[in-house]
């Protein structure tokens, strides 16, 4: 099986300092990454060149190659609105538009053209069915989604990505302000979606990488520093950093 | 001797008790002086009747209409042009030295009085361009007028749009212009309407400029070229000139109330702006 996504001696820098180091890693299609590691070691970084929303950024240059099934992404020719269709991103605060549950959920489609609101509503209906929101919110789509709790309001998040189609999730501590109990449940969301996506998720709660993820990657300063089957990276670290991390030394 | 704590803070809550309390005392006592003078004057027929003999008899409905078309049409070329310039400055162009001096200009834009920009309206609009002392000059004049103020209320508004949902317009594959449609106007609108509201207040009391640009023709204005006199001008000749007193005190109760109204306008905008965005 080919990889999803593949980084070839990635280097990333803002301005003058080096976020990214030499950075190559292969993702598996269908199925669960988790990058970890301490603060500002460049995870989220990482996860963003998977849709280049570091463009956004001043000053960031980024060379190395980044391959969405076999095809670099980071050339000029890339149409970033089809890129960021076909990885979606969830980000860390649960981020709902001041819009109705409807017109969240339907905004991916609405941007990419899709107007008619009889081809808008399966999109919607599926879209939450997906997050398991549907059942609680079929009644009232037109509510605004702010009314929503944190949980339901990052399932709606998630809902809204699901609704373009994409083929990759990337997740960047997706359940960071949520409660355990929440996160319990957005962690079964997550492994419940894998059948289906390819899903990156950037976790600075280890427990979360053991329990959800296939492969982990470590980083550290930038470098990628292990990257391999969760259960080896945590219980079989080969790189001495690695297990002085896992093992709660440092971070 | 020593103060207690408990005695300085009831001397400092009773101080400012005390200043806001005289300055809302002059704010009423003005809006009662010159409703009391005017609304016994304010009759149906004021409203809706031609002046005549120079305002001393008859009615301001010409006023009323010109004060309209001056001040509307004023704010109908600014609003696009400020919010576009808004978006541009907060969207589209990173800070730096263009920001800056676009920025600094807006802020003496704002800082110089009227009178100039009437005296600039009256020699570039009414005679370079040819527009004469009309409703077309004098509304131009106000546009470049309340433009500054346009520009920074959106500017402010866009800017507490939070951050967050540009990142995920973005990030669902918008482009920057679909990004700024559907995410910044949108949130930033009811921010950019007080602004907006605000801008039109300013421009049906605006006396200077006006007087060296749309004129001060009694008639009704048949024309964007047609010279037209706003309320408040005509208070200020109904007055200055000794026409009529209560003709005058009655305009000035219509302005007042039209721009209370356009300032609660404003303020309910604002609230829901805040309600919306503060959450």
């Amino acid at each position: 099986m080919g990889s999803k996504i593949q980084t070839q001696g990635l280097d990333l820098h803002y301005g003058k300092f080096r976020a990214l180091l030499d950075v190559n890693l292969s993702i598996q299609p269908r199925m669960i990454t988790a990058i970890i590691g301490p603060s500002g070691c460049g995870k989220s970084t990482l996860l963003r060149c998977f849709n280049r929303m570091n463009d956004l950024v001043k000053g960031v240059r980024v060379a190395g190659r980044v391959l969405l099934d076999g095809v670099d992404i980071l050339g000029p020719a890339t149409s970033l609105s089809l890129l960021r269709r076909r990885v979606g991103m969830v980000f860390q605060r649960p981020n709902p538009f001041p819009l109705s549950v409807f017109d969240n959920v339907s905004y991916g489609l609405r941007v990419h053209g899709e107007t008619h609101r009889s081809r808008l509503v399966p999109v919607v209906e599926s879209s939450l069915q997906a997050t398991g929101l549907w059942e609680e919110l079929k009644d009232r789509l037109d509510t605004s989604a702010l009314d929503l709790s944190p949980e339901q309001q990052q399932r709606l998040c998630i809902s809204r990505v699901v609704a373009v189609q994409p083929e990759v999730l990337l997740m960047d501590e997706p359940c960071s302000a949520l409660d355990p109990i929440a996160t319990g449940r957005i962690e079964d969301l997550m492994r419940a979606l894998a059948d289906q996506y390819t899903i990156v998720i950037v976790t600075h709660n280890m427990q979360q990488a053991a329990r959800v993820a296939a492969e982990t990657a470590f980083m550290l300063l930038g470098e990628l520093v292990e990257f391999g089957p969760t259960l080896g990276v945590f219980e079989n670290p080969k790189d001495q950093r690695t297990e002085d991390y896992v093992s709660g030394r440092y971070g | 001797m020593k103060v207690s704590p408990a005695t300085t803070q009831r001397v400092a809550v009773g101080f400012m008790w005390t200043l806001a309390a005289i300055t809302f005392a002059v704010l009423i006592f003005i809006l009662a002086f010159i409703l009391a003078h005017g609304l016994p004057h304010v009759t149906w027929s004021f409203l809706t009747e031609s002046p005549s003999s120079m305002g001393r008899e008859g009615g301001i409905f010409p006023m009323i209409l010109g004060t309209l078309l001056v001040a509307g049409l004023a704010v109908l070329v600014a609003a696009p042009i400020g919010v576009a310039t808004a978006v541009y400055l907060t969207e589209y162009t990173r800070e730096g030295r263009l920001t800056a001096v676009i920025r600094f200009g807006a802020d003496c834009l704002a800082g110089v009085p009227s009178i100039i920009f009437g005296l600039f309206g009256f020699v570039f609009f009414a005679i370079t361009l040819g527009m004469g002392l009309s409703v077309l000059s004098g509304s131009l004049t106000l546009a470049l007028m309340v433009l500054p103020t346009i520009i920074r209320t959106s500017e402010e508004a866009i800017r507490a749009v939070p951050y967050a949902y540009r990142e995920v317009s973005f990030g669902l594959g918008s482009t920057r212009w679909q990004m700024v449609i559907t995410v910044v106007l949108r949130s930033a609108l009811p921010g950019i309407s007080t602004g907006i509201v605000l801008s039109l207040g300013r421009s049906i009391s605006e006396t200077a400029a006006v007087m060296l640009t749309a004129g001060s023709a009694l008639r009704l204005p048949r024309s964007l070229f047609d010279s037209s006199r706003t309320l408040a001008l005509h208070f200020y000749i109904l007055s200055r000139e000794g026409i009529s007193m209560p003709n005058a005190y009655a305009t000035a109760s219509v302005l007042i109330i039209a721009i209370l109204a356009l300032n609660l306008l404003a303020y309910w905008l604002m609230r829901r702006f805040v309600a919306k965005v503060g959450r």
